[in-house]
């Protein structure tokens, strides 16, 4: 019986082919309201349906095994790239359910209801495939788009001859702090700086955890013979430090960047005059 | 709460769960907002942000997430607001210890806990091994 069924069902979309996939692409280029032109809809959907086609054609009708692997990859390149063009999960899902609607006159006139079952819950199933495919292609570029942020909001600049600073803004987490201080170290090596200013100005509220990370930051440039100052030290943050009881220790920090630019130079020229061969001035 | 004169009066009160790291950072922003929707001075406003960030994450750190209640409160013609984080984590066994400056169990700066007590203007902890922990703070407008 079932066997019947499936060959029922294959004839059918086989002898049919070239009306139920004209048909498809016109309900789907339609449901689009021409935001895709007909050739590309005619070119996702004629492969599909040779794909699902074939799929079928191998008695399986588990989506997920193995009968499935074309459909599935051509479904993911869909569902990307309607993703990245900014139509809704629904769009493409509905695209896909479209085809339903194409075959229901021919399955339903001839009275075949329980094979239209069985393969619009393959219709279904894979609708819900395109919607995970679509979930997890904005996903990653969610994430590729917090990365490309991570390093647009940590520049490192260069203030003076030896002197670089960082101007932190927004919250610093400790994935924030590895790229900081990486980029810091890696400019202090680059510009042969002896000073770097770290400013905290753009940074709301100082916790623990951000303490800890400026810390480890200060530590680190120091392992690499530079001085390090914090500037950017607001009446609110000083209070809610102090209250906090975080000690900053022999660490410089300043009110402002114009403060701790002032020190850094003064630190230059001493040293420079110590070591005989005259300051920057 | 029992501690002031007279009832306590509660409104805008909002809740939000915390059972991520970028939970935490909401959770500063709210309380930012209604911290300046109770006209605390800036100084306040920062004291009461950070304590609830340091909360926040000792309630997704050490609790294994949990959430967080906030409104603004009125008592006898004063404003605050009201921070309060409840998780059913492990609890804390010795909260004199937990409260020491210093100590951590895990690899914070051990100042989190006894930091918030001292930004906020009333604390209230109730822990217990096995019961999760129940965190308050509350800030006054001055």
């Amino acid at each position: 019986m079932a066997q019947d069924d499936s060959d029922r069902l294959l004839s059918l979309l086989a002898d049919g082919q070239d009306d139920f996939v004209a048909r498809w692409i016109r309900t789907v280029t339609s449901s689009l309201a021409g935001r895709l032109t007909p050739a590309e809809v005619q070119q996702d959907l004629t492969e599909l349906y040779r794909a699902l086609l074939v799929a079928l054609r191998q008695g399986d009708t588990a989506t997920k095994g193995e009968a499935f692997g074309e459909v599935r990859s051509l479904l993911t390149e869909l569902s990307r790239n309607r993703a990245r063009q900014g139509f809704s999960p629904t769009e493409t899902a509905s695209s896909l359910f479209a085809l339903k609607e194409v075959l229901q006159s021919a399955l339903v006139e001839a009275g075949d209801l329980a094979t239209y079952a069985r393969f619009c819950r393959v219709l279904d199933d894979l609708g819900l495939y395109t919607v995970e495919v679509h979930a997890k292609a904005r996903e990653e570029i969610i994430s590729a788009q917090a990365e490309q942020l991570l390093e647009l909001s940590t520049p490192v600049v260069k203030l003076w001859d030896g002197i670089v600073g960082v101007p932190l803004v927004g919250t610093l987490d400790s994935a924030r702090t590895q790229v900081v201080m990486e980029k810091l170290l890696q400019s202090l090596l680059d510009q042969n700086a002896t000073h770097a200013i770290v400013d905290i100005t753009g940074v709301p509220s100082v916790d623990t955890q951000v303490a800890q990370h400026l810390l480890k930051t200060v530590v680190a440039a120091r392992m690499m013979g530079a001085e390090c100052t914090i500037s950017g030290i607001r009446p609110q943050i000083a209070q809610t430090i102090v209250a906090l009881g975080i000690e900053f220790g022999d660490i410089t920090t300043k009110a402002t960047l114009a403060d701790a630019l002032r020190h850094a130079l003064h630190r230059i020229e001493q040293n420079g005059a110590a070591a005989g061969i005259g300051g920057t001035a | 709460m029992t501690s002031g004169v007279g009832p306590v009066e509660e409104s805008a009160a909002e809740e939000a769960p915390i059972v991520a790291n970028a939970d935490v950072v909401k959770a500063r922003q709210m309380v930012r907002a209604l911290a300046q929707q109770a006209r605390l001075s800036l100084v306040d406003q920062t004291k009461l942000v950070t304590a609830a960030s340091e909360l926040a994450r000792n309630t997704l750190t050490y609790g294994g997430g949990g959430h967080m209640r906030m409104s603004i409160v009125s008592r006898g013609g004063k404003t605050g607001v009201r921070v309060a984080f409840r998780d059913e984590g492990p609890g804390i066994p010795d909260l004199d210890l937990a409260l020491t400056d210093g100590w951590s169990s895990g690899r914070g700066m051990g100042l989190g806990l006894s930091g918030a007590r001292r930004l906020a203007d009333e604390f209230e902890l109730v822990s217990e091994p096995g019961k999760g922990t129940h965190v308050v703070v509350v800030k006054w407008a001055r």
